[in-house]
């Protein structure tokens, strides 16, 4: 019997999407489900870093080589995704000298290019560098969209052919004795596009193939065929700042340790990280401490830091594995390295392997690896482009700014929809219709939140992602509304206010993490715009709307509990009685009732 | 040299010049001095008294005892009621009436909403409703309980008003009226991200403005109607985003009434809002006439103390790098909460910048919030606890200084967004505040 897909890919990270455009590049038929939104797990929790190997050339020379590779090819076939900021690794007073000297060794061995700079000439590349930095080794770190490289992958795999369905949880794999042939998959609003207060759907997908790309949930997709894979989860807290305090990737030049990275991200800087292993990847504390230490032990490099205003905190979990037996101690020093489970090798369970490990600035040569490893289990010949191909919006980058003037927009709007859309900016960006700025902090137009509701439906946290609306300083206080109402008429007004909720929370919810000083003043004035302006808190259309739900499940009835109209104030000389009869008459005309219009009128 | 007043109003926003303006009632020498642009130009211009009884704090759930669950149709009603150190308890609710009364006096036939003690519930921009005891005359033709059915217009450019939409949210909210929604272009060569201002002048001044239908130009008012007219069916009321004129509202309403034969009306907006800042001109315009200096563009940036500390001697003013002593015998604190920055905060905790004075919170800093981005927040609350004279207190409950009074956001103990109080408390504790330094000064 015919399967409905030769492979299913599980997981839309930076893995399962570079494997889904590999293989759909290939010729094959492909599926990808996510859980949440493209990037949802580790991808979208990452620090932005593009490594240039530095960081692994003295612990790790075989990531590192791969890293430096990667990076080169990123650059090339990303360069919608990627700034070239250049990196730093800086040396404090009391970091050793030796390990600058075997830094500087491990980058030459691994042909990463890196040339020495004094404290001085460091600083001039960084002012704000504290005045006691010994010297700084200068590498080809560069910053990176997780998001916008994803959804690339992903667009290229549904230009040839693909189905990427998000919002798509895997609740059970299809096996039959020791052959794993699919998934059963839960749409939380129907297969396709996210598409709020559109009720869910489950589906059963059969495969030729599986590929478990779920990074750190790969252990919980495995147990639902009785395979056990030890992912040894370790989150990491990041910091964003919101503003760019370094241009450049700054990197304390010492032997691992936590807080020891700042990357320069869009209009922010990101503070980096920690490394603590934890048993749920769903579910571990997010503490004051560990944003603290970041700010204070980064501001031993920038020292402004420590006053600065952050405008939220992240935390994001590494898919770390070794083979059984190994038993390091110290999750920072399980391997960086990614590993390829056959499950027929290693359980003797055929039609899947599983991918875990690695890291997201090689995701693209795991995806041809693992790729190359499919094709030859399906006995499937053809070759891997993907080092070589563009993805969508890095085509021709080079006559792209040119361009730029012709869509209306203002400097510094335009250059910014150009980074962001690349060679799609003409696409997205010509439109007759009048293109305000939706999202002021990050300069995103009408024209280019449509485009991403046209990818993500109702998942304004897939816009989010895609545009970078309501990602600077008010954190979406000013524009998720406006983001929302950009769904209408497409979608109905529930589904439009259901998804309004859903990134208000988001936003809430990294936002936590950094209230004091500025962004304290902003979260207040968020919360009386949207409380006190909007009343989004007591929305008399939710109680309705509970209310309703209620009713149906019991059959109370609920109108003495809506809001008596009839009890408030109608106007001077105006009497609230009309209205009250009005009720009475029946208010259940909603939807037809346009259409007696001013009848009731005086 | 120090400049000498009798009262010294720091801040200027609806509290401070509430109290400023009852402190001139006595006929003293009064000052008011305010550094940045107040918050009223971010508020949406309503005068909010109570919406919802705050009764979801102190440790009782949301779902309470059911009461605090609709909008309060009488806002005196839950006063009373209210929690030790609520700003309302402090005053008590004869002096929250009696501020109103000074506000009625004070706005005229601008504001409406005095006929009744019952809130007004107005649509908001979203498409909700929201309880509010007072309402600029632009507003009143719209309120939710008086049932003619109604259009709603926004404009293509205007992102933040989705008329259908809202419209469709108004139905879902059974509000007892017919409504519909209908987007329109705004006439003339706006920008597409024109300031909202930029709309309110060419309403104001009736600019002349492309007819977009080949006919040349004409005046803008008339071209809003005409392309407004195909989209009315049989409504009686239209609702308009808030940018009918900062200057002259009510002849740019009058003249689209007359021309299309329906009342208008306002939907307020959020920043920056024009009702917020015709409210502003008309509380500094009554500044003027009752005599206050108004000192503005320049920060207060600490004190002196005198009398071994129980009285504040002078505030210092940083004039372009200079520190000047302002001096007067009554002092009112009125520089708003956190979003005013009359309240600061840092990793360390929080503070009231200009006296230092005492700002309850919980030490840990990750008890300053709820994981519901609209759950009952400490954040909102922070701000100064007073006596029943308002004077900001110290950890121990006594009086920071005999001569200083606070009134509005700086006070803490209340949640204006929640309860939808903002406005009210201001214009309570203002008048008192104000009130209450005049009264001492005489003496």
């Amino acid at each position: 019997m015919a399967h409905d897909t030769e492979v299913l890919v599980l997981g839309g990270g930076s893995t399962g999407c570079g494997i889904a455009r590999d293989l759909a590049t290939r010729g094959l038929g492909v599926t990808l489900l996510e859980r949440g939104n493209l990037t949802h797990g580790t991808t979208g929790r990452m620090h932005g870093l593009l490594h240039s190997g530095g960081r692994y050339a003295v612990s790790d020379q075989a990531s590192a080589r791969e890293c430096i590779e990667e990076n080169r090819v990123l650059r090339e076939i990303a360069g919608h995704c990627v700034e070239e900021t250049g990196g730093l690794f800086v040396q404090r007073p009391e970091d050793p000298d030796e390990y600058f000297r075997e830094k500087l060794q491990g980058c030459r061995e691994c042909d990463i290019p890196a040339t020495v700079l004094s404290g001085a000439e460091a600083r001039e590349i960084e002012p704000y560098l504290t005045n006691d930095i010994e010297r700084a080794i200068q590498v080809p770190d560069g910053a990176v969209d997780p998001f916008r490289l994803c959804v690339a992958n992903a667009i290229d795999a549904e230009r040839h052919g693909a189905r990427i369905e998000t919002h798509a949880e895997v609740i059970d794999l299809l096996r039959e004795g020791d052959d794993v042939y699919g998934a059963v998959v839960r749409h939380e609003s129907g297969p396709g596009k996210q598409a709020h207060a559109r009720p869910g759907t489950t589906e059963e997908i059969t495969a030729d193939y599986v590929v478990n790309a779920t990074g750190a949930w790969a252990g919980q997709i495995g147990a639902m065929a009785d395979l056990e894979i030890a992912v040894r989860p370790s989150k990491g807290v990041m910091t964003i700042m919101n503003v760019r305090q370094v241009d450049t990737v700054i990197n304390r030049c010492r032997p691992k340790g936590d807080a020891d990275i700042i990357v320069p991200h869009e209009t922010t800087a990101i503070l980096g990280t920690t490394d603590d292993e934890v048993s749920d990847p769903d579910d571990y504390p997010e503490e004051q401490w560990e944003v603290d230490l970041l700010i204070d032990t980064l501001s031993e490099l920038v020292p402004i830091l420590r006053d600065a205003r952050t405008i939220r905190s992240f935390w994001g979990v590494r898919p770390l594995y070794e083979p059984p037996g190994t038993g390091t101690e110290d999750p920072t020093d399980i391997t960086r390295d990614f590993f390829l489970l056959d499950h027929a090798e290693r359980d003797g369970v055929d039609g899947m392997t599983s991918i875990v490990g690695g890291k997201f600035t090689t995701y693209r040569l795991m995806a041809e690896q693992i790729s190359d490893h499919v094709c030859e289990k399906l006995g499937v010949r053809g070759s891997c482009t993907t080092a070589e191909e563009p993805l969508p919006g890095s085509e021709n980058l080079e006559t792209l700014l040119a361009g730029m003037d012709d869509f209306g927009l203002r400097s510094p709007i335009a250059r910014r929809s150009a980074k962001r859309l690349g060679s799609r900016s003409q696409e997205v960006l010509e439109t007759d219709e009048p293109n305000p700025v939706i999202c002021a902090c990050e300069g995103v137009t009408r024209a280019e939140i449509r485009d991403a509701i046209s990818q993500s439906g109702t998942d304004l946290n897939g816009v989010r992602i895609r545009t970078r609306a309501s990602m600077g300083n008010c954190q979406g206080g000013f524009c998720c509304h406006a983001m929302a109402n950009e769904l209408s008429p497409e979608y109905e007004e529930p589904a439009v206010r259901a998804a309004l909720d859903e990134l208000f929370q988001e936003r809430w919810k990294g936002e936590r993490h950094a209230l004091w000083g500025e962004q304290l003043s902003q979260a207040m004035l968020n919360y009386a715009l949207h409380a006190t302006t909007m009343n989004r808190d007591r929305d008399p259309a939710a109680r309705s709307s509970a209310l309703e739900g209620r009713g149906e499940d019991d059959g109370e009835t609920t109108a003495a509990e809506s809001i008596d109209y009839g009890a408030f104030d109608a106007g001077r000389g105006r009497s609230a009685e009309s209205a009250r009869e009005r009720i009475a008459d029946g208010r259940a005309d909603a939807p037809s009732r346009r259409r007696d219009g001013g009848a009731d009128g005086d | 040299m120090a400049i000498e007043d009798d009262v010294l109003v720091i801040g200027g926003g609806l509290a401070g010049v509430t109290a400023a303006l009852s402190a001139a009632e006595h006929g003293d020498r009064v000052r008011l001095i305010s550094y940045k642009q107040s918050t009223l130009r971010h508020a949406s211009g309503l005068i909010d008294v109570l919406g919802y009884a705050p009764d979801r704090g102190e440790g009782e759930s949301r779902e309470g005892d059911g009461r605090s669950e609709g909008p309060l149709s009488d806002p005196f009603d839950a006063i009373p009621d209210l929690p030790t150190g609520h700003p309302y308890e402090r005053v008590g609710l004869e002096r929250v009436r009696e501020a109103l009364l000074f506000f009625d006096a004070i706005v005229g036939d601008a504001y409406e909403g005095g006929h009744t003690p019952s809130n007004a519930l107005v649509p908001t921009v979203s498409g909700t409703v929201k309880p509010t005891a007072r309402y600029p005359a632009s507003v009143a033709p719209g309120l939710a309980s008086d049932a003619r059915s109604t259009l709603l217009v926004g404009f293509e450019t205007m992102p933040e008003f989705d008329a259908p939409l809202s419209a469709a949210h108004l139905r879902a909210a059974d509000v007892p009226f017919p409504v519909r929604g209908a987007t329109i272009s705004f006439p003339g060569e706006l920008r597409d991200d024109a300031k909202r201002t930029r709309y309110a002048h060419i309403l104001d001044w009736d600019e002349s403005v492309d007819t977009g239908t080949g006919a040349g130009s004409a005046p803008g008012r008339a071209v809003l109607a005409e392309t407004i007219r195909p989209h009315l069916e049989r409504e009686a009321r239209l609702g308009l985003p808030a940018v009918l004129g900062e200057e002259n509202t009510g002849v740019v309403r009058r003249d689209l009434e007359e021309r299309l034969g329906v009342d208008v009306f306002e939907i307020p907006m959020g920043p920056p809002s024009l009702p917020g800042m015709r409210l502003e001109d008309l509380l500094y315009g009554a500044l003027e006439e009752h005599g206050v200096r108004v000192t503005t563009g320049v920060p207060v940036v600490g004190c002196e103390a005198s009398d071994g500390g129980r009285r504040v001697d002078h505030v210092l003013v940083d004039r372009k790098g200079q520190e000047v002593p302002y001096r007067a015998d009554e002092y009112v604190l009125a520089t708003g909460g956190l979003v005013g920055k009359g309240v600061r905060s840092s990793r360390d905790g929080v503070t009231e910048p200009i006296f230092d004075c005492h700002v309850p919170h919980p030490e840990d800093r990750y008890d300053w919030f709820v994981d519901d981005a609209f759950g009952d927040q400490p954040f909102a609350r922070f701000g100064v606890a007073v006596d029943r004279e308002l004077r900001p207190l110290d950890a121990r409950e006594k009086p920071e200084f005999e001569n200083l009074r606070a009134a509005g956001g700086v006070l803490g103990g209340y949640d204006y967004a929640a309860e939808k109080s903002g406005s009210g408390v201001s214009l309570a504790t203002g008048y008192v505040a104000g009130r209450r330094a005049g009264k001492e000064v005489r003496r």
